[in-house]
């Protein structure tokens, strides 16, 4: 359902003015949601001063860089540090995005940097996915067959191997389902973005003979059908992928094998 | 995955944080000027249900239809028509399979913003 404000739990208040570091003369202000589960207090905005003299060119670079030297109880997820694990997804000055793919020179004045929108969160940045990963394993994110194991592989043509490209390289980051309206709304029962573009990658993959089951479980007012062609998703793909076009291709399989 | 739910979990913030983006601004704007258009429709409804009543029911909604503020209404809503049938073709094309790159699609978002008020204007000059 709708709900244009947050709940009572969720305000934010205006947190902790850091210090600024000692010498530095080339500060950028950091404005970062944070959220202790333990504390008993609301979520508030914390202000922290970085040198950028001695930063790293990345968001994740600065975040780094405050809880090593600011304040440790930052809390966020972090991993490679090359935008391929997915770990980093955040909401950076307005947008979602991997903090270590996002150079700070993109943002204008102030950086803020939220939580991955209209989730639970478990601390500070990082928040709850337990839903979002459900929902991609409902899709059955798998090969499955039914025909006799070959010999060696599944062999497919180069054509057919070619349909998987912009849809195999998804991390599964959550930026673009928690970009999207119709996810805050009724996420609760819309797969959203993410989970409809690997339902795609294995509904057009040569190899698996499940579609029509793939097909009759998106067959739902739901699941499928309350991505309003919005795009948020593929505007906010740190991996520069279209999940819009993929839920769009799902519709139009759904209409070809009616008529 | 035990821990689910523990505690008093916020919920992160998300409409007044999130930037608003060509995409799900035109979107939206296609679903307002919807349901503003049904209301507009309601006025129209009463100024036929007036004009089968009675005179003096006419004449009172006749005046209040062609005040500035009844000529400010029907403005919105020519110009709410002209936005949303461009949004409609918008959708027509994307659900042929076209125009669902991010490019194409935030130029049609363009092309329904500028459209629209073109369109107002001449139907306005025209009428």
């Amino acid at each position: 359902m709708v709900q244009l404000t947050l709940p009572k739990n969720s305000r934010i208040t205006r947190g902790k003015v850091w210090p600024k570091p000692e010498g530095a003369t080339n500060l950028r202000v950091f404005k970062i949601y944070r959220w202790n589960p333990d504390d008993g207090k609301t979520p508030q905005v914390d202000t922290y001063f970085v040198d950028m003299d001695t930063c790293g060119p990345m968001v994740l670079d600065a975040l780094i860089k405050i809880k090593s030297e600011i304040d440790p109880t930052l809390t966020f997820r972090r991993s490679c540090r090359e935008g391929i694990c997915g770990s980093c997804a955040m909401n950076v000055d307005g947008v979602n995005t991997l903090a270590c793919i996002y150079g700070m020179d993109e943002i204008k004045g102030d950086v803020k940097i939220y939580p991955l929108p209209h989730m639970p969160v478990v601390k500070d940045l990082i928040p709850d996915l337990t839903h979002f990963y459900a929902q991609h394993a409902s899709i059955m994110p798998w090969l499955e067959t039914k025909t006799n194991r070959p010999a060696k592989e599944w062999l497919q043509s180069i054509e057919d191997r070619k349909k998987l490209d912009g849809l195999y390289e998804c991390v599964m980051c959550a930026c673009c389902s928690t970009s999207c309206p119709s996810y805050w709304w009724n996420g609760d029962r819309y797969l959203g973005p993410a989970a409809l573009l690997h339902a795609y990658r294995w509904i057009i993959d040569s190899r698996d003979e499940a579609t029509g089951e793939r097909l009759d479980n998106l067959e739902d007012p739901f699941k499928l059908y309350r991505c309003h062609t919005i795009m948020n998703c593929t505007k906010t793909c740190p991996k520069g992928l279209n999940p819009a076009k993929s839920i769009a291709s799902i519709k139009e399989m759904m209409v070809e094998r009616r008529v | 995955m035990s821990d689910v739910n523990r505690g008093n979990r916020p919920l992160s913030p998300h409409l007044t944080i999130y930037r608003p983006q060509m995409t799900s601004i035109s979107s939206i704007f296609v679903r307002i000027t919807g349901n503003a258009l049904l209301a507009a429709t309601l006025l129209l409804i009463a100024w036929l249900l007036a004009a089968s009543t009675s005179a003096v029911a006419f004449a009172w909604v006749q005046c209040v239809i062609t005040s500035w503020f009844g000529d400010l209404v029907f403005l919105l809503s020519l110009w709410a028509l002209w936005y949303h049938m461009l949004g409609g073709l918008r959708h027509l094309i994307w659900d042929t399979g076209r125009g669902l790159e991010l490019k194409t699609a935030e130029r049609m978002g363009w092309m329904m913003i500028i459209g629209s008020l073109l369109l107002t204007a001449l139907t306005v000059i025209w009428l």
